[in-house]
């Protein structure tokens, strides 16, 4: 008898199996807030063509999601919105912050825009740009299957969470 | 026992792939007929104008841009020729060719986005793909222009960030002569599609009267009957030395308006290839180093004099005369207006936008009173709103 290895036959770990398959198939949510949404569409059309990386299937119900794109500014009175839809997403999820607004609140830094949606919900991967090119959107979506494959919880929820509650 | 009447209150949005952003609907819902709709709106207020008060002239156009972000040039141009006309200033011939140019390209990549995602509605998927596929080649041409894709910030006041590019007029006549192609494509796809049809013509109707009183603009007034376009009606930007058609409906409902934009698409490109086919040579923006930069390499690096303007421009930007001034111009959606009161410093003390979505978006609960819920898909579709537009 030969050794294993010389069969037809793949061995690996559980987890490492279900990463496999959960980078490979991520549902972003279809929910988009302003200019980068649109990116975010173009990268889904012809040209870029996210299914390439089989993250095309958006879902318009955040409960067949397991992924956030935060595309675009989030103004105060979405904020809570936002937060909602992250909560009924099943897990695990995760988040990419797109463009400066999402990130830090880009050149909106008055009264009416969140400062960094990451003071609602746990980001993963932050996107830079204004709005980001479809390449740029792309490349982070590549992080983040980096960061499937590599495990680990997905983001500091705790941490996240905690920072929530103690602001105002 | 009597029977009794029930209604169903339900919230749609602001999550919801079909109102085409952050909108808020309040509907309350007899079976599958809308008894009344409100929309909530608010979900994308962003300060711009507020934000803009506390910006130099020039750095507003930035947060201006971000507005109607589906058609970021028109917004620029009636901020740019509102500021203009408080400094009377006149930019040169060729300034106000490639703005004109611009703004047409811009038009139809707004329109080609809404004919994409209007049609994705109402499950034609494939739409989007050809729609989105074309506006790449429209997007690239900005790119090649400003620098970025979209909110480009290209016109600035006394003039545009750069001039042409070299083979930008190759590039744009390549696209120009595919033009054609694309809209059989989409008349192949739709105009002779049942479903497509059957599902516009006769839903989202509005009166005349209506739409007058509520102060619509764009397609959603031209629909139904009312021929005015700020291109023709008070010409700006010479405007008035193109020639081109505007396409008036009747009806009023969602099918015209489909075809109003399908037809504005033809117009947009004529207008684009008079634009390319006698651009002027000269200058591109005006000669005043108080308002519009001097070149870097020209004057800037071998000019003490330059160099202090540059600086100054850059520092505390230029000041303007105290005074007020509107300036509308024809947008994707309809009469795009800014209005700028100047207090004779370098940041405006008031900016204050006439934001077509906003208007338009005040005739839904009309459009869709005692209509069925599908028919209001139908018509969140066909008044073409962007909620940047909208909340600001």
């Amino acid at each position: 008898m030969g050794s294993l290895e010389d069969r037809p036959f793949l061995l690996t770990s559980v987890d490492r199996m279900l990463r496999w398959a959960q980078k490979n198939s991520i549902w972003p949510a279809q929910f988009g807030l302003a200019c980068c949404a649109i990116e975010m569409m173009s990268t889904a059309a012809a040209r870029f063509d996210l299914a390439r990386f089989g993250a095309e299937v958006m879902r318009a119900s955040p409960r067949q999601a397991d992924l956030m794109i935060v595309a675009g500014r989030v103004a105060q009175k979405m904020a809570p919105v936002l937060r909602q839809i992250y909560d009924q997403m099943p897990d695990p999820k995760w988040v990419i912050s797109m463009g400066a607004c999402a990130s830090c609140g880009g050149v909106f830094n008055n009264y009416a825009i969140l400062q960094g949606v990451d003071r609602v919900v746990p980001v993963d991967v932050y996107v830079p740009g204004c709005p980001p090119t479809p390449e740029q959107l792309l490349d982070g979506i590549i992080k983040l299957q980096q960061k499937i494959t590599a495990g680990g919880i997905p983001a500091n929820r705790g941490h996240a969470l905690a920072q929530t509650a103690g602001r105002p | 026992m009597a029977e009794e009447k029930r209604s169903l209150t339900l919230n749609m949005g602001p999550q919801h792939p079909s109102t085409h952003g952050v909108l808020r609907l309040v509907l309350e819902l007899d079976g599958e007929v809308v008894r009344r709709c409100e929309p909530v709106i608010g979900y994308l207020h962003t300060g711009i104008e507020k934000t803009a008060e506390n910006l130099t002239y020039n750095q507003a156009v930035t947060v201006i841009d971000r507005m109607d972000y589906l058609s970021p040039l028109t917004n620029n141009l009636a901020y740019v020729l509102a500021v203009e006309k408080l400094l009377g200033i006149t930019v040169p011939p060729r300034t106000r060719t490639i703005r004109v140019m611009f703004s047409e390209l811009s038009r139809i990549a707004s329109h080609l986005v809404w004919l994409g995602t209007a049609a994705m509605d109402m499950g034609a998927m494939s739409v989007f793909f050809y729609c989105f596929r074309e506006r790449e080649k429209i997007l690239d041409l900005i790119e090649m222009t400003a620098g970025t894709r979209m909110n480009p910030s290209y016109f600035r006041v006394g003039g545009l960030l750069a001039d042409l590019p070299d083979g930008f007029s190759d590039k744009l006549g390549a696209l120009l002569d595919e033009f054609p192609t694309w809209l059989q494509n989409y008349r192949d796809l739709l105009g002779s599609n049942l479903l497509w049809v059957e599902r516009l013509r006769g839903a989202a109707v509005i009166s005349k009267e209506d739409a007058l009183a509520y102060g619509l603009t764009g397609q959603t007034l031209r629909s139904t009957g009312v021929d005015l376009d700020l291109r023709k009606a008070q010409p700006y930007s010479g405007y008035e030395d193109f020639t081109f058609n505007v396409p008036v409906r009747q009806h009023g409902d969602a099918y015209d308006r489909y075809e109003l934009r399908l037809e504005e698409m033809v117009e947009s490109a004529g207008i684009v290839r008079q634009a390319i086919e006698r651009l002027p040579d000269g200058p591109w923006h005006i000669d005043d180093w108080r308002i519009f930069p001097p070149d870097k390499h020209q004057h800037v690096e071998r000019d003490m004099e330059a160099l202090i303007y540059h600086f100054k421009l850059f520092t505390q930007g230029f000041k303007v005369p105290p005074g007020e001034a509107y300036q509308g111009v024809e947008g994707p959606r309809g009469e795009i207006g800014c209005y700028v009161v100047a207090d004779g410093t370098a940041r405006p003390m008031r900016v204050r936008v006439r934001a077509p979505s906003f208007y338009n978006l005040q005739s839904l609960p009309l459009m869709v009173k005692d209509r069925l819920i599908a028919d209001l898909i139908t018509a969140i579709g066909s008044i073409d709103i962007v909620l940047g537009d909208v909340d600001r």
